[in-house]
């Protein structure tokens, strides 16, 4: 069944453009993080997302079908353009923080990817299979740490309890959804996010009560990231550093 | 220092049918997430499909000063080396 | 060479007649090529000085992740991205490489870090410069990286057997470094009018800091003899350099740069090239901490270490009760 095209690039630019933000910021830690361990690892984590990114806006812009690279997407577009979700534009915060914000990312991905691996759409399931195996790895490891810090001394404990209380309003954006999800529904290609919660919410609320953690009581979700109506103030700022050489010499191979 | 993580030995499996080889070592909390730093330093650009860790302490090893004793004797075992023996060509390879 | 003017715990060197049974048989294992290893006995000298050089060249891999690490997030494509961050995170191997290798030594990772951070140990000073343009990435790649790896190749057969080890797996990592650095400010030197300009600011602005990286003149290099002896160092600091100036002047002809030193000029005679000294009041003003970097390297390492502490204690923390409660299961 034909796709509408539009929808197909939009759900595409939402896949790319939360790998491309996020893996952007865990690139922050690059030489800063608390051991060199852990340093080492971020790098892999972040080097897989762009990796991600290559894949999910070079299948973008070929359906897109305007002769743009995934590069052109990912330095030319202001951020209005932007369709990630808001979780993964927040600021690092402290390592517990960043740490949180992989887990609750990677595990919503961890339930998609292996949704997305039976897409309709043969390059969709493609990429996904090969993210899976980078996603199931990725999880592991943010649990793991996730487990550890929340279950560690009492300033760990406070301090991802902290980090939860502010990043947990941004999860449900993840579970949006609208028009083009149900074009992609009905074509086969995604999953209705919606029907996602559910698995999410088991595997989420495993690790954190492993973690000792309490998962706020609010349900209240701030969304605007992945319809692109409204990104956070820290968006415009990341985008600035990210696409400054482009922007400033433009038409140049690097 | 006593909040120092602990030291691990990291052994690799380079390929299947391989010995795990001694690759180097790191730091960690525990066991688990020894291996999974020794997956992240170690296997960068896919030198393994196998890891081992061991916790450094728990490791023994020989003395320098027992090599004489421990490795010597076996040198004069020349026996124990296939080439040590002659066969004759007709019978083909042994 | 990450390593630079390392004291060596000794002055002068022992002759034969000065040194026990046990300092004989030790300097004949080395005069033989014989590997050392953490377990054999070694003079307590010996044992102080590769714990200082081993310590200072792991500083330097860790301390060198920020001048690069400045433009990861600013990096032009994606594919620049990744290779610079895959590039950088090998620096933090490579330190994590040569902790392991002194801490055979003795000496925890920890330790060494309270030092470097009590400002009682060094790193090299060309990350005491800072990168101020794109070009300066492949610069930082190909020259520096570069300087590095003719020193790494030569201690590859240093005398001490880790120390030795870790050199060999980081030389095999480091060829990917010179290569891609070189490969991105070939993209610079041919590109725009503009991005030929930033090539050039950056190999005038880097090659003198890069042939510092050696350490001074042999003539003022007085702790060499005795590391030499102990094959701690392989070959003098005037050699390396005149090595690598040897392989970059025509690799910096090729990108159509302007040489950095008027005085470069092939020298028939001696078959190497001639070249200028580097301001060594510079180096020495550097090495004591007034590079244009000192004090902000010192304190994004600082920080990352104390902002740190909790999540090393909680990890920890968290182990130990895991460990704890397994004990008490059994």
């Amino acid at each position: 069944m034909a796709v509408d095209k539009d929808k197909l690039l939009q759900f595409l630019l939402r896949q790319g453009d939360n790998t491309l933000i996020l893996g952007h910021r865990v690139s922050e830690w690059c030489g800063h993080s608390p051991i060199l361990e852990e340093d080492i690892a971020l790098a892999n984590t972040a080097l897989d997302l762009i990796g991600q990114t290559q894949m999910w806006l070079g299948y973008a812009a070929e359906v897109q079908g305007e002769g743009k690279s995934a590069d052109d997407l990912a330095f030319l577009r202001d951020a209005w353009d932007f369709r990630n979700v808001l979780l993964t534009e927040l600021p690092n915060g402290d390592f517990g923080q960043t740490l949180l914000r992989q887990f609750l990312f990677d595990a919503f991905q961890s339930v998609l990817m292996g949704r997305l691996m039976k897409s309709s759409d043969e390059t969709v399931a493609a990429i996904a299979a090969k993210a899976s195996k980078e996603v199931a790895y990725h999880v592991e490891r943010s649990a793991d740490t996730v487990v550890g810090l929340g279950d560690g001394t009492e300033e760990s404990h406070n301090r991802m309890q902290a980090a939860l209380e502010y990043l947990w309003p941004y999860v449900g954006e993840m579970f949006e959804s609208d028009d083009i999800d149900a074009a992609m529904a009905e074509a086969g290609i995604a999953p209705d996010p919606a029907g996602l919660r559910e698995e999410y919410d088991a595997l989420v609320g495993k690790v954190l009560t492993e973690a000792t953690l309490d998962i706020p009581a609010a349900k209240y979700a701030h969304k605007g990231g992945r319809t692109g109506y409204m990104h956070t103030e820290h968006l415009g700022h990341l985008l600035a550093t990210m696409q400054w050489l482009q922007r400033a010499y433009p038409g140049c191979e690097w | 220092m006593k909040n120092e993580w602990p030291l691990w030995e990291i052994f690799i499996r380079g390929q299947h049918g391989m010995s795990h080889r001694h690759v180097g070592s790191l730091h960690a909390p525990d066991a688990d997430m020894a291996i999974k730093n020794a997956r992240d330093v170690y296997t960068r650009r896919n030198e393994g499909v196998s890891i081992w860790v061991v916790e450094a302490k728990h490791i023994s090893a020989t003395a320098p000063g027992e090599k004489g004793p421990l490795f010597e004797p076996s040198e004069s075992k020349v026996y124990r080396h296939p080439t040590f023996f002659d066969i004759p060509e007709e019978v083909g390879h042994m | 060479m990450y390593a630079q003017m390392i004291k060596t715990a000794r002055s002068g060197v022992k002759t034969r007649e000065e040194m026990n049974d046990q300092e004989r048989e030790f300097q004949d294992k080395i005069d033989n090529d014989i590997k050392i290893e953490p377990r054999d006995w070694m003079p307590d000298d010996y044992r102080r000085t590769l714990i200082r050089q081993i310590g200072q060249h792991a500083h330097s891999e860790v301390v060198g992740q920020l001048p690069e690490g400045n433009w990861i997030t600013r990096a032009p494509t994606l594919e620049r991205k990744a290779i610079l961050l895959a590039k950088v995170q090998d620096e933090a191997g490579h330190g994590l490489y040569l902790y392991s290798a002194a801490e055979t030594l003795g000496e925890s990772r920890d330790e060494l870090v309270r030092l470097l951070h009590e400002g009682r140990m060094k790193y090299s000073s060309i990350f005491n410069y800072p990168t101020l343009n794109w070009a300066d990435i492949g610069a930082v790649g190909w020259l520096v990286d570069g300087a590095a790896i003719v020193n790494q190749v030569a201690l590859q057969r240093t005398s001490y057997g880790p120390y030795s080890r870790a050199m060999i797996r980081i030389c095999k990592e480091e060829s990917f470094h010179a290569r891609q650095g070189y490969h991105a400010i070939m993209k610079m030197a041919f590109g725009t009018p503009e991005q030929k300009k930033q090539a050039q600011d950056a190999v005038n602005r880097l090659w003198f800091p890069a042939i510092m990286m050696f350490g001074p003149t042999d003539a003022d290099s007085t702790n060499s003899d005795q590391s030499m002896a102990w094959k701690i160092k392989v070959k003098s600091n005037d050699e390396l350099r005149q090595q690598f100036v040897d392989q970059t002047v025509p690799q910096i002809e090729y990108l159509g740069l302007d040489l950095p030193d008027p005085n470069i000029k092939w020298n028939e005679e001696r078959g190497h090239y001639d070249f200028s000294d580097p301001n060594w009041d510079e180096f020495f003003n550097v090495i004591k901490g007034n590079g244009p970097c000192n004090v902000d390297r010192m304190k994004d390492r600082v920080n990352a270490w104390e902002d740190g502490q909790w999540v090393r204690d909680g990890l920890l923390a968290h182990a130990r009760k895991k460990a704890a409660a397994k004990v008490a299961a059994e």
